[in-house]
């Protein structure tokens, strides 16, 4: 597959067009399988990783799924291109800093994705836009079940599948929604929501795995638990707690407007006319500016741009799609001005067509 | 109004921090702001991670089994506590007994009641076989046993025949229980 390609599009899930999505940016499921015939990838020579990337090859050719899964071979891959990769959240750091034989297979539309010899050896993922927990299970169930005609999983009646991390073992799944909340954040009710999730065993990340604001307020909830649950119950557990999350959110959100519209307005519309204006601009301050402008639109305070914009810009800002677009190395400076020429450039053609 | 933290000027950046489910608030001037956000942060909190100290605590009801030893990989009980990752399913039988403990520490329960397999269970028995053949062929070469090797060899050579008949035959789908 040609990653240039992928530069010219963005994946679905960045449609901004899901269900929930004033709140919850996407969802995703990952399954871990390991093929029973070969030690986990803590004890593997590069060539037994080699069979597990060929056995896995050979059943993508041959996939009783709807769509065509492409192989790209991550180890023949540049440092750019990995980091591209990882910015689009289809393959983990650790695969991208790994060694011998690795790659991922993704769909042309970016929903689903494998990961081979990660920490286990086949890391399936489904990536969706805005809340759809139940139908990134459906994709994912029938995607393991097509690798399984293929492949043979390490099973073990009594725990399941197992895995490399006793973490994993079980069924294997980590089912996490990924929430924008900016007004939480800012009337510091945030710490309520942690305290809670905690209690009820729900894991919360930032981003790409990173807990700070600086990474414009965005936070993964996920499930902890893969042992003595059925997916089912992981998925209803979560289901049940993110409608509570996503009122809090909106609640916070319309008492911010009615308590101090006017500096809410202010703060939003600064926040715009930095990313509209600035010539060099770091990647966090743009993640936390475009957090600000994102409230804006949601609150109608902003009414000249789509979410899906504000999405794509996320991630082309990030320094690998920038580098990609450019087509050329760019160090931390040349980073910085290449990333306020392209919002600036982004965000006047936007407001032109309005 | 908040001073900063690091030099009292006054503070314009408020920063959320979350590390290990606990937020706190820092307070910044623009320049220590700066410096702040661009020093990488430490790795980030992940389950495993939370895992890792769990086994550090079980440190003393764990002593003596450290130099146990699976026979299909070769991997310690020792070497697992260190990296915390195992080195083959078949581990999971090894060190069951010991391993009970953590997994009920981390998930509350040791029983799977997910999604099976289609496949019969029957066929993960001789797919831990074969590891465990494998990797006496490895050492059986490296140690110049050759009679050894072709022994090794023709055995692996049948299971995995016998693996592979079985796949056409053994495809029908096992209760699923969800």
């Amino acid at each position: 597959m040609d990653l240039d390609s992928l530069t010219q599009q963005s994946g679905d899930w960045l449609r901004g067009t899901g269900p929930e999505s004033d709140v919850v940016v996407s969802t995703r499921i990952r399954l871990a399988r390991n093929i029973s015939e070969f030690p986990f990838n803590t004890r593997t020579d590069d060539s037994t990783r080699a069979r597990i990337v060929k056995q896995v090859r050979g059943a993508l050719d041959d996939l009783a799924i709807p769509t065509v899964l492409q192989y790209i071979d991550v180890s023949e891959l540049g440092d750019t291109d990995r980091q591209f990769l990882v910015e689009r959240q289809l393959i983990s750091r650790e695969l991208s800093e790994g060694e011998g034989a690795r790659g991922v297979a993704i769909s042309k539309n970016e929903v689903e994705s494998v990961m081979v010899n990660e920490e286990d050896h086949l890391r399936l993922q489904v990536l969706a836009s805005g809340l759809d927990l139940s139908g990134c299970w459906q994709r994912i169930d029938q995607l393991d079940d097509a690798f399984e005609e293929h492949l043979t999983f390490a099973f073990h009646d009594h725990y399941g599948y197992l895995t490399a991390c006793p973490t994993n073992v079980g069924t294997g799944i980590r089912a996490s929604v990924m929430l924008h909340l900016p007004a939480l954040v800012q009337t510091r009710e945030i710490q309520k929501v942690f305290h809670s999730l905690q209690k009820i065993n729900l894991a919360v990340r930032g981003l790409y795995g990173e807990g700070s604001q600086a990474m414009g307020d965005f936070y993964q909830i996920s499930n902890q638990y893969t042992l003595g649950l059925s997916e089912t119950q992981v998925l209803e557990k979560l289901s049940s707690v993110i409608p509570r999350i996503l009122d809090y959110e909106r609640r916070s959100r319309q008492a911010m407007l009615e308590e101090n519209r006017e500096e809410l307005h202010d703060q939003v519309s600064r926040s715009y006319g930095i990313l509209k204006s600035a010539h060099t601009i770091s990647s966090e301050e743009t993640m936390h500016l475009l957090s600000s402008v994102r409230l804006g639109v949601y609150l109608n305070l902003i009414d000249d741009l789509e979410l899906s914009t504000l999405n794509e810009l996320y991630i082309q800002t990030q320094p690998a799609h920038l580098q990609k677009l450019r087509h050329a190395e760019l160090d931390s400076a040349e980073r910085n001005k290449a990333r306020a020429a392209l919002l600036r450039q982004r965000l006047a053609a936007e407001s032109e067509n309005d | 109004m908040k001073k900063c933290r690091q030099c009292s000027k006054p503070a314009t950046l408020h920063i959320t921090e979350v590390r290990k489910g606990e937020a706190t608030e820092i307070h910044l001037c623009e320049s220590c702001a700066k410096d702040y956000l661009q020093t990488p942060e430490p790795p980030a909190d992940s389950p495993d991670f939370e895992f890792d100290k769990l086994v550090e605590a079980d440190d003393e009801s764990l002593e003596g089994i450290d130099d146990r030893i699976c026979p299909n990989c070769g991997i310690t009980f020792k070497e697992f506590r260190s990296q915390g990752r195992l080195g083959c399913p078949h581990d999971y039988v090894e060190f069951a007994s010991d391993l009970n403990a953590l997994l009920e520490n981390i998930h509350g329960e040791t029983q799977h009641c997910g999604k099976l397999p289609r496949r019969a269970p029957d066929s993960s028995r001789r797919q831990h076989q074969l590891i465990r053949l494998r990797s006496e062929l490895k050492s059986a070469i490296e140690g110049e046993n050759y009679e050894t090797a072709a022994r090794l060899r023709d055995e692996i050579h049948s299971i995995e025949q016998s693996l592979q008949s079985g796949q056409d035959s053994a495809s029908e789908p096992v209760d699923s229980s969800d």
